[in-house]
C-alpha cells in the first residue's frame, strides 16, 4: 500500500552536496521545498566530534560513512562479453550515504576545469585534425562554456572558502598561481595553506625542471572564514583524517559546514531522512513525484511540481533506468542515451624513498594540502605525435599517515613477514608519494545498463557497470607517469618506485570517487539526456545534478564543476523556468 | 533477533517523530541534543566467533604475517582478539555487504565474490587443514615457520585451490584484517598499548598538528593517543 502525501513545489532526491545547494537556492525564492534522503541526519558536534573522528578501523575499513551495499549495489565487468558480478564490498569508489553525502568525507581538492575541457571534441579536432578522436571515442562538447560557468565557480569558491592562489585574474597571469587556468573574476577567498616539507620538495624539483608549481586549491580552511551565508568555518588543524573521514573541527567545507546551519532555519524547507527513493513517477511527459520507502518498509508517494535528482551519478542513472525515463544506451547500435559515456579517473604515481635523515611526518596532513603542476593537463601541451588527447595534473598531496592505509614500502619488499615489517618501519616516515590525476575520455564500450541476474533489496534489477581503461587513457596516463618519474627522481631520494595505471580496471583498490557520465548534458536530445541546464530533455520538470552530466571526465577532481553546473542550472530556473515552466532549451 | 547496528543507530538519532509519513522529519532548525555523540562500538572480549582450533590456526598465521622482532608480533598485540571480535559482529556477518547469490568465481578485477567474512574464514581454514591432512602433512599449527610461510605464500598467489571458497580471497582478507588489528585503534582489541603506533611513531588520534607544520624534515615524535584516550585496555 502506498500512502499519498501532500504535494510540494520542489522535491529534492538525495541530500548531499548538490541537494543542499539546490535547497538553499530554491528556498531563497520562497518556494516550498522538501528533500528526501535515504540516510540519517548527521552533524559535526554530535556525530563527528574530534575525539571520535580519527578512527581508521571504524570509518575507512568498516565503512561507517559509506553506502550500505546490502540495500543496493551495482554489478561490474570490464567488457561486454563478460558476465558482470556484483560489487559485494566497496573498493574503487566510496560514495556517502547520509545527510551530506560523499561531501562529508571528501578531500576538498577543489578544481575548475580548463576552458578547452568543455570543447573537448571541437577543440581537439581544430588543433590536431579529425584523426585526433578515434572512432570509438565518444567524447563531445558539453554545450556549456567556461565563461558561462565562471560566475558559478566563483559562488562555490566563496561558499566553501577555498584556499589558493589565482593564476589568471581576468586574463592577467599571476605569479604563484596556476598559469594555465581559465580567467577568474576574483582571487580565492582564502590564502593558500601553509605547506609541510613534502610538497615543498616536490615544488622545488618541479621548478628545477622548468615547471610552474602552485598550491593546490583547498576546501580545508587556511584560516577562519565566514561565508556569504553567514556560516563560519575554523582553521584546519592538519589532523590527517580528511578523505574518507568527516571533519571533527569545522575545517573542511561540506554541506554541513557551509549551508545547513543557514538552510535549516528556513521555514519553507523540510528534510526527511530514512527515505529511500525507488522511482520517479511520470505522466504525460511530466514528473508527478517520487515513490519512496522508509527504513521501516512503508511506501509513500510524494507529489511535486519540480523534481531534482541529487543522488550521486550512479544513483541518478539508476533512478532513470528504474523509472523507465529515456532509452537505455546500447553500445552495439549506439541508440539510447541513458548510461552512455560513463567515465572515471586514470591514477598513477611514484614513491620517493629517503634515508633516515629526512623525516616526512606524513600524519601532519590535510586532504588538499599540496603542490601541483598543470603543464600536462588538458590541452596545456602540444599533443602532436603523442597518440592521445587530454592529460591530468601532477601533484604531491600530503593527506595522511594513517598506518593501516598508508605504510609505503619499496616494490621488492616481501608481501608479509619480517622483511615486510622492517621495511614498514624504515619507510613509514621517509617516503613521499607523487601522483598523476588523469582524465578518462568516454568510449563506446564503457557504459551503464541493467543487470539480467542480480537484484537489490527492493527487488529491482541492479545497475550494471561495464568499464575498462581504453587506449587513450593508457597512452595518456603512461605519458604523465613518465613526467611524474622525472620529477620524483629530482626530489633527492635514495630510490624511486613508479606505479603506472593498473590495467585492466580493477574494482577493488580505492582509486577515486570520481565516477562520471551516464546522464550526460549536450546540445540535442540525440546526443544527451539533459540540456545545458541539466534539465531532462524528456521530462521538463525533472533536473539532474551531479557528475552524471559530464560527457567525459577531465584531469581534475569533479566537485567544483558539479557545483558550478548546479548553480548555472538554478540561475536559469530562477530567471526563466519559475515564471514559465517548460523546456529551457528547445529541442 | 539481534538488531543490526545501523538500525540501532537510526533509532537513537531519531529526532522528531511526526506523522507516519515521515518517521524522521527536520524543520525549522538544526536538530541538536545535549550529550548526543556516537562513540566507537565497544570491544567485548567475550563476543567471539572462532572455535579453539580456528583460533590456533589464525594465531599461527598472523604471527607469520607479522612475526616478533624487536617489536611485538601480531598476536602479541591482540590481533587475534581483534579478528575474532570483528567476525562475531556486523563485519563477520557482512551486514552492509551485498550477500545475495548467485555466488560465482569472478575475474580478479571483479573483487570479493566469497560469502560473508565469518563464513569465508570458517570454510577456508577447514579446507586448508583438510588439504594438509589429505597430503599426509601435519596440521598448520604443527608446521615449521618456513612451511607455514610456504602455505601462506601459495594462498596469496592463488596457487592453492580450496574446496569451498577462494584461496586468494581468504589470504587477502586475513592479511587485511591483520593489518587492521595491528595498526588500528586499540579500542578494537588490537594494537595493544599502541605499540604498533610507537614502532613507526604514528601519534594516533591527535587532532592538531599546527605547531609541527614547519618541521623542516625533523622527525616529529609524540606520545600516541587513542580515540579511547591514553588509557587503553
Ligand atoms: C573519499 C572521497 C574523496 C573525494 N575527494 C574529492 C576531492 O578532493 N575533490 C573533489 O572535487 N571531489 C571529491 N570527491 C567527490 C565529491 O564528494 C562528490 O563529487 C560530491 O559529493 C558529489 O555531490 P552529489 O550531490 O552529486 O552526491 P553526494 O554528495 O554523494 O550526495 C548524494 C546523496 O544522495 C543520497 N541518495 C542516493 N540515492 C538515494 C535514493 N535513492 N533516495 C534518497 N537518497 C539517495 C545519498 O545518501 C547522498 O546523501 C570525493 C568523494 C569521496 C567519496
Amino acid at each position: 500500500m502506498t500512502t499519498i502525501l501532500p504535494r510540494r513545489e520542489v522535491l529534492i532526491v538525495g541530500f548531499g552536496w548538490t541537494g543542499a545547494i539546490v535547497a538553499e537556492q530554491m528556498t531563497r525564492e520562497g518556494l516550498d521545498v522538501i528533500a528526501l534522503e535515504r540516510g540519517l541526519w548527521r552533524d559535526t558536534s554530535t556525530d563527528y566530534a574530534v575525539n571520535n573522528a580519527q578512527d581508521e578501523v571504524r570509518y575507512r575499513y568498516r565503512d561507517e560513512l559509506f553506502e550500505d551495499l546490502s540495500r543496493e549495489t551495482l554489478t561490474f565487468r570490464n567488457e561486454g562479453g563478460q558476465e558482470a558480478l556484483p560489487m559485494r564490498m566497496l573498493g574503487s569508489f566510496l560514495p556517502g550515504t547520509n545527510v551530506g553525502g560523499s561531501g562529508v568525507h571528501w578531500n576538498g581538492q577543489t578544481w575548475r576545469f580548463l576552458p578547452t575541457d568543455f570543447q573537448v571534441r571541437s577543440h581537439n579536432i581544430e588543433r590536431y585534425g579529425e584523426d585526433a578522436i578515434p572512432e570509438d571515442m565518444t567524447v563531445q562538447d558539453w554545450g556549456v562554456t567556461y565563461d558561462e560557468l565562471e560566475p558559478h565557480y566563483d559562488t562555490f569558491d566563496k561558499l566553501c572558502g577555498i584556499a589558493g592562489k589565482a593564476g589568471n585574474l581576468g586574463g592577467e597571469i599571476q605569479d604563484g598561481g596556476n598559469p594555465f587556468e581559465g580567467p577568474r573574476s576574483s582571487e580565492y577567498p582564502n590564502p593558500p595553506m601553509e605547506m609541510v616539507a613534502a610538497p615543498l620538495r616536490f615544488a622545488d624539483a618541479a621548478r628545477e625542471l622548468g615547471y610552474q608549481p602552485f598550491p593546490g586549491p583547498s576546501a580545508n580552511m587556511s584560516q577562519a572564514y565566514t561565508n556569504p551565508l553567514g556560516v563560519s568555518l575554523a582553521p584546519c588543524s592538519y589532523c590527517g583524517f580528511c578523505e574518507k573521514y568527516a571533519c571533527g573541527n569545522y575545517s573542511k567545507a561540506t554541506s554541513a559546514t557551509t549551508i545547513l546551519p543557514a538552510l535549516m532555519q528556513r521555514e519553507n524547507f523540510t528534510l526527511r531522512t530514512g527515505a529511500m527513493v525507488l522511482r520517479v513517477e511520470t505522466r504525460d511527459g511530466q514528473a508527478t513525484g517520487v515513490t519512496y520507502v522508509t527504513t521501516e518498509g512503508e511506501e509513500f508517494f510524494q507529489p511535486a511540481d519540480m523534481v531534482f535528482l541529487c543522488t550521486y551519478i550512479t544513483h541518478n542513472v539508476n533512478l532513470l533506468m528504474q523509472s523507465g525515463i529515456g532509452e537505455i544506451y546500447d553500445p552495439q547500435t549506439g541508440e539510447g542515451q541513458v548510461g552512455r559515456n560513463y567515465a572515471y579517473q586514470a591514477m598513477s604515481g611514484a614513491n620517493v624513498f629517503y634515508d633516515q635523515d629526512f623525516a616526512v611526518n606524513p600524519f601532519v596532513g590535510a586532504g588538499a594540502l599540496g603542490q601541483v603542476i598543470d603543464e600536462f593537463n588538458g590541452d596545456n601541451f602540444d599533443h602532436t605525435g603523442l597518440g592521445f588527447i587530454g592529460g591530468g595534473y601532477i601533484a604531491q598531496w600530503q593527506t595522511n599517515g594513517r598506518p593501516i592505509e598508508h605504510h609505503p614500502v619499496p616494490s621488492d619488499t616481501p608481501t608479509f613477514g619480517l622483511g615486510w615489517k622492517q621495511a614498514v618501519r624504515e619507510n613509514y616516515n621517509h617516503t613521499i608519494g607523487v601522483g598523476a590525476h588523469g582524465a578518462v575520455h568516454s568510449y563506446r564500450g564503457n557504459h551503464l545498463d541493467l543487470d539480467p541476474t542480480y537484484r537489490d533489496a527492493y527487488g529491482r534489477p541492479l545497475m550494471r557497470l561495464t568499464f575498462d581503461f581504453k587506449q587513450n587513457d593508457i597512452a595518456m596516463s603512461n605519458y604523465l607517469t613518465d613526467r611524474v618519474a622525472e620529477i620524483a627522481r629530482a626530489m633527492g631520494g635514495r630510490r624511486v618506485d613508479v606505479s603506472p595505471l593498473k590495467t585492466p580496471y580493477d574494482i577493488t583498490p580505492y582509486q577515486t570517487t570520481h565516477n562520471t557520465g551516464g546522464h550526460i548534458m549536450g546540445d540535442s536530445p540525440s546526443n544527451s539526456v539533459t540540456n545545458k541546464y541539466n534539465q531532462s530533455w524528456d521530462i521538463s520538470n525533472l533536473f539532474l545534478m551531479g557528475a552524471g552530466n559530464f560527457p567525459h571526465n577531465p584531469g581534475y577532481n569533479p566537485t567544483a564543476t558539479v557545483a558550478a553546473l548546479a548553480y548555472h542550472s538554478l540561475a536559469e530556473i530562477k530567471r526563466s523556468y519559475l515564471q514559465n515552466p517548460g523546456p529551457l532549451v528547445q529541442a | 533477533m539481534q538488531m543490526s547496528r545501523r538500525a540501532f543507530l537510526a533509532g537513537v538519532s531519531t529526532f522528531a517523530l511526526t506523522a507516519a509519513a515521515s518517521a524522521r522529519e527536520y524543520r525549522g532548525g538544526i536538530p541538536w541534543h545535549p550529550g548526543a555523540s556516537l562513540p566507537p562500538p565497544a570491544f567485548d572480549p567475550d563476543d567471539v566467533y572462532f572455535t579453539a582450533e580456528e583460533r590456533a590456526f589464525v594465531t599461527a598465521a598472523v604471527d607469520r604475517l607479522i612475526p616478533a622482532d624487536d617489536f611485538p608480533s601480531a598476536s602479541e598485540l591482540g590481533v587475534v582478539d581483534f579478528i575474532d571480535h570483528q567476525l562475531a559482529g556486523a563485519y563477520g556477518r557482512g551486514d552492509i555487504y551485498y550477500m545475495q547469490g548467485p555466488f560465482r568465481d569472478g575475474l580478479a578485477t571483479q573483487g570479493y565474490q566469497a560469502q560473508a567474512p565469518a563464513l569465508l574464514y570458517r570454510q577456508a581454514i577447514a579446507d586448508i587443514r583438510q588439504g594438509l591432512a589429505d597430503a599426509g602433512q601435519p596440521d598448520f599449527v604443527e608446521l615449521g615457520p618456513e612451511e607455514q610461510d610456504l602455505v601462506l605464500t601459495r594462498l596469496s598467489e592463488g596457487r592453492e585451490t580450496l574446496a569451498h571458497t577462494d584461496a586468494k580471497t581468504f589470504f587477502d582478507t586475513l592479511w587485511q584484517n591483520t593489518q587492521e588489528g595491528y595498526f588500528g585503534d586499540p579500542v578494537y582489541g588490537g594494537n595493544r598499548n599502541m605499540e604498533a603506533w610507537r614502532m613507526i611513531n604514528f601519534p594516533g588520534a591527535r587532532y592538531d598538528y599546527r605547531p609541527w607544520i614547519d618541521h623542516g624534515g625533523e622527525a616529529v615524535i609524540l606520545e600516541p593517543v587513542s580515540v579511547g584516550g591514553r588509557m587503553v585496555p
